[in-house]
């Protein structure tokens, strides 16, 4: 049934989609239509395919990076009152610096290869994981903290066996989050300096007017976005049950 | 397990300037079931989370003794309205919370033998969300009963359940309770009067000791004295609240 309303919106979008381009006989540099797009991908879906390879990449590093930063800079944050006045504030400034001004800076320092689109990517998912996990890990139900404290349970003990646990959801919703947002991070990178990735591929693509290309590649990048958010989703589905 | 103490809570306790309680003494006897009845915002749970240590939101002047001298707080099991099982751990590892928190080595023997005394030998490892309302505060007792304190505070752990779960609760938690010095709190005079050895009641006004049925606790649900106990709590709570 899913699969099946999927299919529905799809081949309605595609139909919008070509009523468009026949309606308005738009060159095809500017707008080329579905099966022109299809055609091209399969032409160059060995090339697709391998600057697909490279972003994959780039992305599932930083999101591995990006959320053990986050889940270790929420655990300090909780754990110590210095650490929320010193570096709360930090963390607030850096979300809001646009992360599009860093990545000249980033290419600058890390180089034109990997490291620097996984920075990018870390760089958007770091607040989204550090502040939701931080605010399940704040938000334990008072109950069970009355509870471990009757038991005589330390502070690490509760930490552990109480209030990370109970955190594990909020967790899971910054962790789909952060699958949105990371191919963002990786693209944005391969534009301001790469040679390979699908951000690279679309630049290249536009700059050759070669349109029907770059829609192929973008395309290519919400498939696989889609993918990763549903691998996300299946992942964390074990930990994403409420505790009361 | 030291033997139960007696137990004393005298003072008052405010909310910055207002007096949630004026001084009372509240005296608890050792190895019995004290009910401590009373409406909503009266200070009934602050005096139970006083003696356990735990935060209120309101400033105690006074003191909480033991009459053998010893600390209190760490003396204390525990057993609350919301079963707080922890929903990802089953029930057996629910049971043995207090030791797997304290770091210590469980006696898994004496958990299995709770757990059949709960009659929950064929959940040990279900998780709680396959547990009903009544099954998972049996969980609830057996984690209480793991702890083997000398004194247990039960805040209102059975209003949540069906009349029929309640009863059945009730009996099963005064029998093996036995010999702990134990405070009801509960805003049900049907339960004070069920199962309080001695029965205080709680209102602005500050406690009144009641007369207990004559019966052993758990008393009939059905026993005369105790029904006629009953309505005479309700009278003075709404007598009081007036």
């Amino acid at each position: 049934m899913k699969l099946l309303s999927g299919l529905a919106a799809t081949l309605f979008a595609l139909a919008i989609w070509q009523a468009i381009v026949s309606a308005t006989g738009l060159p095809k540099f500017i707008l080329p239509g579905p099966a022109l797009v299809a055609e091209t991908w399969w032409q160059n879906r060995w090339i697709i395919a391998e600057h697909t390879w490279v972003t994959a990449v780039e992305v599932i590093i930083g999101l591995a990076c990006g959320t053990v930063l986050g889940v270790v800079t929420a655990l300090q944050l909780a754990n110590s009152r210095a650490a929320r006045v010193l570096v709360q504030p930090m963390l607030v400034f850096t979300q809001a610096l646009p992360v599009f001004a860093l990545a000249p800076l980033l290419t600058l320092w890390l180089g034109y290869g990997l490291w620097s689109k996984v920075a990018m990517a870390v760089l958007i998912i770091y607040f989204p994981i550090t502040s939701s996990f931080f605010d399940g890990l704040m938000r334990t139900p008072p109950g069970y903290l009355d509870l471990a404290r009757t038991m005589q349970a330390s502070r690490r003990a509760m930490l552990w066996h109480i209030r990370i646990p109970a955190a594990l959801p909020s967790l899971a919703s910054g962790m789909r989050l952060a699958a949105v947002y990371a191919p963002i991070g990786a693209v944005i990178g391969e534009w301001v300096g790469s040679s390979q990735g699908l951000g690279y591929l679309m630049l290249l693509a536009n700059g050759r007017a070669k349109t029907d290309l770059m829609f192929a590649a973008m395309l290519t990048l919400g498939v696989f976005s889609i993918l990763l958010d549903m691998v996300v989703r299946r992942a964390t589905a074990g930990i994403a049950g409420e505790m009361r | 397990m030291t033997p139960a103490p007696d137990l004393t809570v005298r003072g008052s306790a405010a909310i910055g300037d207002a007096l949630l309680f004026a001084p009372l003494t509240l005296t608890l006897a050792a190895g019995r079931w004290t009910c401590l009845l009373g409406g909503s915002g009266v200070g009934k749970t602050t005096i139970l989370r006083l003696i356990a240590g735990l935060d209120t939101g309101a400033e105690f002047t006074g003191q909480i003794r033991a009459s053998d001298g010893q600390s209190v707080r760490e003396r204390v099991a525990y057993m609350a309205q919301d079963d707080l099982l922890l929903p990802r751990a089953t029930v057996a590892q629910n049971v043995l919370l207090g030791a797997r928190l304290r770091g210590e080595k469980p006696d898994l023997r004496r958990c299995d033998q709770l757990i059949e005394r709960m009659r929950l030998q064929d959940h040990m490892a279900k998780k709680p969300g396959e547990l009903s309302g009544g099954q998972r505060q049996r969980v609830a007792l057996a984690r209480t009963l793991m702890e083997d304190r000398p004194i247990v505070l039960l805040d209102e752990p059975f209003s949540a359940l069906d009349a029929r779960t309640r009863a059945d609760m009730q009996d099963l938690a005064a029998e093996a309770l036995q010999d702990r010095t134990v405070l009801l709190v509960t805003h049900d005079p049907g339960e004070a009067a069920r199962l309080g050895q001695s029965i205080v009641v709680m209102t602005q006004n500050g406690i009144t000791p009641c007369q207990p049925p004559h019966a052993t606790a758990p008393r009939k649900v059905d026993d005369l004295e105790t029904l006629e106990t009953q309505g005479a709590l309700l009278r003075l709570l709404r007598e009081e609240a007036a």
